[in-house]
């Protein structure tokens, strides 16, 4: 079964754009490098604003509204008060160790965007295996972050960093494997292929796959509900408590970067990119990634926190079966599913999803209790 | 070779944790000396101490009018109630009756500083749970409203002072008790809203069932007393056990939890809210009129002896042990503090559970260090 | 932890959260609006009416603090002490009002105003003719019916807001 017709695409989208676009090479890393960069951090400032203003409102208060109109200038003072301050380094810290960490962690930030497409062909590099760049960089980050636990050399950044390796390692594979099924429906590893491949947003063709996906997105970039990496009520501050000025700014950057690349990946694999009837593309996808992040600071602010071992066991119990029947699933329909149906594939996702979830919240016993010492 | 295989485990060494008394979670001032093996807790010291005023050998000092300004401070979050129990004790002291309306209005003010500050219990034990600052915030909302209520009767919104020996010495203005009225209309639909919020969410459930159990033998041994009693298992309360000022013509549940954990006495906490809401009911349609304070010379010199006056204040029991040698200052004034007593347990209830799960249990055993400390 | 609901917990709460977005916030924006305080308000100043006062010092007796310091003249005229000194210690006051249910001649009065903030810690020390009443420090309600009949009508949260 193929998925869209490439002919019907490119009368549509016409000629996608070349890679040596504006002139040559090396015009078009430096367009293109300048795109994202202003890109990232626009979009990192107006999530700021959005969570900060959003959750306001969803708890019977208003956000930020005193710097600038709206408050839409409070994540310039905000950056503006932490250039300032001054940086302080414990004295019996790794200094090596200390002082890289928040660099690490937020540079795979900015290597991901070079394969997320803005417009037809509009990418830094049109990798021929996309999603796995995508998944081995973002991993990167991971190590940043346990470089500043064991750094700080304090017991609470510690703990902290040591959860965050376990919950990272542990929420990988689900990630991964509800991208493979995303991948065996479009045949091609190209994130730019993936979305011309989705005449239907596979968010319809794959329910279950967005599901999970976006939970264990949630999970890989410490979000509520699985924020205990730097829960403020429990470890002060989680991995960064020892850190302030310009590298404390570096970990909030990355940690909005890694929510804007969460929502990009998961609006070009489920939710069609940069394709939609009336508004230029790169429009589309803006709107897109925001809506995504809107869910997030939703989710944020209803549920309470899960626990550790509760954590890990929705990861290896919960979210992994049900990754792998995903997959078996969608290869059997690719295999087996007649030609010129696909809209009948919908309901029948969505059927063996609600079925799936229901059996596998009878059988499961997440978590254990308290322990003999 | 299967059972050497077996012997073969991880070398761990248990490290010390200071949850300092400076932090984010614990209600005030309290410091915790955790010994941890990986998350599991292995052992608790607790250190308070780190509030203490000297409200005990102060109230030696002052008048017994002038020691009710310094009983508001104990429990800072539930004062009325404070208020309450050291009037109830001085007046069994010296033998003094009260008015009528101002047994009604004495009832219908402790109810409602049951509400109140039975949110912030909850609010503040949701917020240790980590939603994030949602369901605190809704509850300081209703909170607010009562708060308000409270200043048009004193004219302060935290530490109310309104209570004397004998009645209130300024009676409730004619718009208190339709503003009553239309709080107690108000307040139902909250309350459906919050339940919606959060009673049936499935991690609230995860976090907080099961966890932290405290079985009702050593509730009971340890001296607990208020809604972890009750969470427990055992059905005491002292408004119905041993009933002081007019409870006795008030018809309402009591209700009681089965298991003792973190979740139990959440229910219990969000259960007693709508008994209270029953009580003002009544006791708004029953209300007198009459005046509000027995005639009393200005300072009081009960005769020699001694009492001993408790309520069921929020949190629990709150008595106040009063000696008087017959001048106008009380001999020594003892205080039976609540939250000092339910912490007694907490070492056992907390061994054996993570970390998170010691935040989790500590608040939602609910103490405010005022109290504790005093 | 058991789903045992399916899920249907986590979709209710945000079935909650989602419909406050669309409510108006409940907070006011301070300076710019400023809520009626209660007429009975216990605020942050003392004052006190000279022609009334005799001089007996009740309210330093009656004060759990000791913040009340009274100096008078030795001899009684016309019944009254002449006060030469009385002096409030504002920063060690609690705003309690004991002294003025305690004072039997009526001559002591919470103030009506709280933004009473000072930049030096003497400025709060008030004695004798700063403490009388004037425009700017009004007299509240607390214990005196017939003043918190004139002030203005206290702003109820209940009447503000919807829920």
């Amino acid at each position: 079964m193929t998925i869209a017709n490439p002919l019907i695409n490119l009368v549509r989208y016409g000629q996608p754009l070349p890679p040596d676009w504006p002139g040559g090479f090396w015009w078009h890393w430096l367009v293109f490098t300048i795109i994202i960069i202003v890109f990232v951090l626009l979009l990192v400032m107006g999530y700021i604003w959005i969570e900060r203003r959003g959750m306001g409102w969803m708890q019977a208060r208003r956000g930020p509204n005193r710097t600038g109109p709206l408050g839409l200038l409070q994540p310039v003072a905000d950056a503006l008060k932490v250039l300032m301050k001054e940086d302080l380094v414990p004295a019996s810290a790794d200094k090596i160790v200390h002082f890289l960490a928040p660099i690490i962690a937020f540079i795979p930030v900015l290597l991901v965007f070079a394969v997320v497409p803005f417009q037809n062909g509009a990418l830094l590099a049109d990798l021929n295996v996309g999603i796995l760049y995508v998944v081995a960089i973002s991993s990167v980050s991971t190590v940043g972050i346990f470089m500043a636990g064991w750094g700080s050399n304090s017991k609470y950044p510690l703990l902290g960093a040591m959860r965050e390796v376990a919950a990272v390692v542990s929420y990988e594979i689900p990630l991964v494997l509800a991208v493979v099924s995303v991948v065996l429906l479009t045949g091609s590893l190209s994130m730019n292929d993936i979305v011309l491949a989705q005449d239907i947003p596979f968010i319809l063709l794959q329910p279950l796959g967005f599901l999970i996906f976006f939970i264990a997105g949630c999970a890989e970039i410490n979000r509520s509900p699985f924020d205990l990496m730097e829960a403020d009520s429990e470890l002060t501050a989680g991995f960064h408590t020892e850190y302030s000025g310009m590298k404390f700014a570096l970990f909030y950057l990355a940690e909005y970067g890694e929510a804007l690349v969460m929502a990009a990946i998961i609006s070009t694999l489920f939710l069609s990119g940069w394709r939609g009837p009336v508004l230029p593309p790169w429009l589309w996808f803006v709107i897109k990634v925001i809506i995504v992040f809107f869910v997030m600071v939703w989710t944020r602010t209803t549920f309470p926190r899960v626990r550790i071992d509760q954590l890990m066991a929705l990861a290896w119990k919960f979210l992994l079966p049900l990754a792998l029947i995903n997959l078996i699933i969608t290869g059997i329909e690719v295999l087996a599913w007649p030609e010129g149906w696909q809209w009948v594939m919908i309901p029948v996702n969505i059927v063996i999803m609600g079925v799936l979830i229901l059996l596998w919240s009878r059988l499961s016993k997440l978590g254990w209790g308290r322990v003999e010492v | 070779m299967v059972q050497e295989a077996k012997e073969i485990t991880i070398q761990t060494e248990p490290f010390v944790l200071n949850i300092g008394p400076v932090h984010p979670s614990t209600h005030g001032v309290f410091r915790m000396r955790t010994t941890l093996d990986g998350e599991v807790i292995v052992d608790l010291e607790p250190v308070f101490g780190y509030l203490h005023r000297g409200v005990e050998k102060l109230a030696e000092e002052r008048t017994y009018t002038g020691v009710i300004p310094l009983t508001d401070r104990l429990d800072y979050l539930a004062s009325m109630t404070n208020n309450l129990a050291y009037v109830i004790a001085v007046e069994k002291l010296a033998g003094i009756a009260v008015p009528e309306r101002a047994e009604y209005i004495r009832v219908i003010l402790a109810e409602l500083q049951r509400i109140a500050n039975h949110l912030i219990a909850v609010g503040a034990f949701l917020n240790d749970c980590g939603a994030y600052f949602t369901p605190f915030l809704y509850m300081f909302r209703e909170r607010e409203k009562i708060v308000d209520l409270f200043e048009m009767l004193s004219g302060q919104r935290l530490l109310y002072n309104y209570m004397r020996i004998g009645g209130f010495n300024q009676d409730i203005p004619e718009e208190f008790l339709p503003a009553v009225r239309r709080f107690l209309r108000q307040m139902p639909r909250f309350i459906n809203e919050y339940e919606r919020l959060l009673k049936e969410n499935e991690i609230l459930l995860a976090r907080a069932k099961g966890v932290g159990i405290l079985p009702g033998e050593m509730a009971i041994n340890t001296g607990a007393s208020g809604p972890v009693l009750r969470g427990s298992g055992v059905k005491w309360d002292i408004r119905k056990a041993d009933p002081y000022s007019i409870y006795d013509r008030f018809d309402f549940d009591i209700p009681t939890g089965t298991v003792g954990d973190c979740y139990d006495r959440y229910r219990v906490r969000m259960e007693e809210m709508k008994q209270s809401l029953r009580i003002i009911e009544q006791a708004v349609r029953q209300i007198p009129s009459g005046p509000v304070k027995t005639e009393l010379p200005y300072l009081i010199r009960p005769p020699k002896g001694e009492a001993y006056g408790r309520i069921e204040a929020p949190k629990g029991e709150l008595g106040f042990y009063l000696v008087s040698d017959g001048s106008i200052a009380p001999y020594r004034c003892h205080i039976r503090a609540t939250s000092l007593l339910n912490l007694t347990a907490i070492r056992e209830m907390v061994i054996g559970w993570k970390l998170q799960d010691l935040i989790i249990i500590f608040g939602s055993i609910d103490i405010t260090m005022g109290e504790v400390d005093r | 932890m058991k789903f045992e609901r399916y899920g249907k917990g986590l979709a209710k709460g945000l079935t909650v959260t989602i419909r406050h977005l669309f409510r108006w916030p409940v907070t006011t924006q301070y300076p710019e609006e400023r809520l009626v305080t209660s007429r009975r308000i216990r605020g942050n100043e003392l004052i006190w009416d000279s022609a009334k006062c005799t001089g007996c010092a009740t309210c330093a007796k009656a004060c759990p603090q000791g913040a009340i310091s009274i100096v008078t003249s030795v001899e009684p005229e016309e019944n009254r002490y002449k006060v030469e000194l009385i002096e409030v210690d504002t920063g060690y006051c609690i705003q309690c009002g004991l002294c003025v249910e305690a004072c039997p001649y009526e001559a002591l009065f919470m103030g009506y105003a709280y933004e009473r903030a000072k930049y030096r810690r003497g400025e709060i020390v008030q004695r004798n003719e700063m403490l009388l009443a004037s425009e700017e420090r009004r007299r509240s309600g607390y214990m005196y019916p017939e003043i918190a009949a004139e002030l203005p009508e206290q702003t109820l949260l209940i009447d503000r807001s919807k829920l």
